[in-house]
Formats: C-alpha cells, structure tokens, sequence
C-alpha cells in the first residue's frame, strides 16, 4: 500500500501557543498537558468537501443582503489561497463574519453601545475558484471595545474560516487593516511571536481591486500547510 | 516555498454570526449505518461550563469509507454520506448530536483503525483549535488502534465515550480543556 503523505508542522514562532497569558481568557482554556502527536492516518489527510452551492452566488456580497445598503466605507477584499508550496487551494469554502461599520456585532451577546444597522448582518461565505482565487464585498469593520484589560480595543478586523483539503488544514484566523494604531496593543494579533508571521495577518491595500467611484480594495492572501514530499518528513 | 502558513487567530465570542449555517446536529439523515448520539459538556479550567465553543466532527462512513477524494476505495452504499456536522455549545456548555457508526478505517500500516471520530474545537479563549477524537466504548479494535497506542493509558478514556443509563445507543463525552481529567489533544 502507498505510504501515507501528511502535512508539514508550522515553523517555530508562526503560530500561537495556546497559552498567551496577555489574552486573559486563555489562561482557563489552554490545555495544559502538551499535544500527542499522532502518525498520519486517512482521517487527517481528509477532510469535508463542500458542494460549490453552499456559497450562493450572492453570499460574497455582504452590502447586497438587506433591502438598503450598510452604512460605512464599501470596501472589496480580495486575494489567494495557496499551501505553503504555493499551490493554489481550489474550490475551498471560506466564511468570514465581522462587526458593521460602527463596531458592533447582530450577536445577543455583544453589549457594546454602538447602534446595529438593519442592512448589515457582517456574515458571508465563498468558494475559491481553480486558481485559489477570492473575493467579498463589504464595508470597513469599526474597532470595538472588550473586557480584556483596562481599556481594551480591537483593531478593526474581519474574522476568516477555512476548511482546505484536509481536517488538517483546517484554519481560523482574523485579517487585519494596514496602520491600525490599536495592533500594537492587541494581545490577539501579538500572540504570534514571530514578527514576519504576524505582519501576514495585515491586508494591504491595493489599487488593482479598487474600484472609481465604488470602493477600496484590500488583498488578503492566505497560505495553509503544505504536504509533506516524503514520509519520512516527519 | 513562498511563505509559511497565516497564523491562527481565535474566532472570538460571536463565530455564530458567521458560522451558523453549517450547523448540523444530525450527521445521520438519508445514510445508513448503525445511529447513535453524542452528548456532552466542555468545561474550563475551574470546571466551569464554556457557553460559546463549536465543535467540529468528521467522520467515515458506515463502511469505513470517507466521504472525500484521497480515500479511493469501492463505493458503498452509504456513500452520500458527508461526514460533516458542526454543533455550537449551549449557556451550559452542552452540545449534543446524532451520527451513524463509522465503519474502522484502514490505518498507516494497512491495518484498521477502531472506529472513531475526528473533533475539532474552537472557541474564545483558543488561539487555535484543538483537535481530538472520539471512540467507542467496548471495542475490540481499541486494543490495536495506532493512534490510542501513542497515548499514555492513564489518559486514554478521555478519548472514550461512555455509555449512558438513558439507553444503549446514547453515549457521553466530555471535553476537560485542564485539570486531572484534561481531555487528550493531538498535533498532527
Ligand atoms: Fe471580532
């Protein structure tokens, strides 16, 4: 039988540790035994595959979900998913969801006193196409307040889900916006240690995706883990 | 290589704007295979219950086939089966759901697996997922399964559903993110 290829493991620094003690609520859920590495099995190398029609043509389009449309700067995000070979992810489900313009969530749990707006729900999904290829359209997230220390603010950020090909690959992350004063004080974003790790985080922006009189346009590129070439790379 | 792989950011408290519609409670709908359901708490910590986690499930099918295109092996007939169900926790840190038995899956030296469940959690407080699995009480392939074999023994069982007095096909596990009882993660 053919040997089994896995995924190669993050570099050092890459990746947060689960334990950042900055980020308060880390320190109760952290898992403090360290991880079992296990060997490379089917279940890892596979993973959920998603019908194209679970992202309806429309759902890239989070301005387009209401009777009106949102208030706040119409941006377009756009950009590629590729491994760390740099082959595109082609075809993957990616959902993002975010706070409206004023910096607050249509989440019951979200206290923070800034209005809703009635055409924003700040939910919205796509599929890349055969180049890895992405692209939403929304408006300009506000930062919030959160209880983590003594005036706490997030850096205006757009949340990001993805599944890639394998239940290894698996990916949850935020993007965030190019000079953000508030990423310096963000336990969040500093949970990476690696400086050139967390500066991947950062959109930058981009006048080929920006649209005359419509919108700016940002790119967010994202790359999942790579394969192995052997086996014996583990 | 271009780049190494985008950090892992938690998804925060309010995912269930934009997770919400995958979520599948019922992973068994139009396949076959033997039903039964999960139930469960997560628990921080100080044992406390956490309201806002989501976990993830994948699993095979009845046959022990995948649902995906590196698992090339004969069609059965339970292959529409998707093998995906995504379940938020509740103000009491509950989740519950219903599955078909997956069938043992062949492991890396072509012997089988025992049947088991791939996890994945998120939530607040997680700068990235955890990954574990679930498998089955009184089975026999638990013995020989490559992935339990890497697990200290004293740990075992927190891989391990119980069985529950509500009846035979209900089974419970729960996730202890620390403590004595810490829930085993794996790296893979
Ligand atoms: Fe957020």
């Amino acid at each position: 039988m053919k040997p089994l290829l896995g995924y190669r493991k993050p570099a050092p620094g890459t990746q947060p540790s689960y334990l950042y003690p900055p980020y308060v609520s880390s320190i109760k859920r952290a898992p403090k035994q360290p991880l079992i590495s296990i060997p490379v099995t089917l279940s890892e190398i596979t993973g959920p595959t998603f019908l194209k029609e679970i992202a309806s043509p429309t759902a890239f389009d989070l301005t387009r979900q209401h009777k009106g449309e949102p208030l706040g700067e119409r941006i377009a995000v756009s950009g590629r998913v590729v491994d760390e070979d740099g082959r595109p992810v082609q075809n993957t489900l990616i959902e993002i969801w975010q706070a409206n313009a004023a910096g607050r969530y249509l989440h019951k749990n979200d206290q923070h006193n800034a209005p809703l707006d009635p055409n924003f729900t700040g939910e919205g999904r796509t599929s890349t196409d055969d180049d890895g290829r992405y692209r939403f359209i929304t408006v300009r997230p506000g930062a919030y307040p959160w209880k983590n220390h003594y005036n706490a603010w997030r850096p205006q950020h757009i949340h990001f889900s993805l599944f890639g090909p394998a239940f290894a690959t698996r990916l949850v992350t935020q993007m965030y916006f190019p000079g953000d004063p508030l990423l310096e004080f963000d336990p969040i974003f500093h949970s990476v240690p690696d400086e050139a790790a967390r500066r991947r985080l950062i959109s930058s922006f981009d006048w080929l995706s920006t649209q005359p009189d419509l919108s700016l346009g940002f790119r967010f590129d994202i790359v999942l883990r790579g394969r192995n070439a052997t086996p014996m790379e583990r | 290589m271009p780049a190494p792989c985008t950090p892992s950011q938690t998804v925060g408290p309010f995912f269930s704007i934009g997770l919400d519609h995958l979520n599948r409670a019922n992973l068994a709908e139009g396949s076959v295979g033997e039903r039964f359901a999960i139930r469960g708490r997560v628990l921080d910590g100080d044992g406390e219950p956490v309201p806002d986690a989501i976990v993830e499930i994948w699993h095979a099918d009845a046959a022990g086939h995948y649902h995906h295109p590196e698992h090339v092996s004969p069609p059965s007939e339970a292959t529409s089966f998707l093998g995906f169900g995504r379940i938020p926790t509740d103000e009491r840190g509950q989740f519950s759901f219903t599955t078909i038995k997956p069938g043992p899956v062949h492991g890396p030296d072509g012997k089988p697996q025992a049947p088991h469940l791939q996890i994945s959690i998120f939530m607040r407080g997680l700068l990235k997922r955890l990954m574990t699995r679930i498998y089955f009480p009184d089975e026999p392939l638990n013995a020989s399964d490559p992935v339990l074999q890497v697990v200290p023994e004293l740990r075992r069982d927190t891989l391990i559903a119980r069985p529950t007095k509500q009846d035979e096909n209900t089974l419970e596990w729960n996730v202890c993110l620390q403590g004595e009882r810490e829930t085993v993660f794996f790296d893979c």
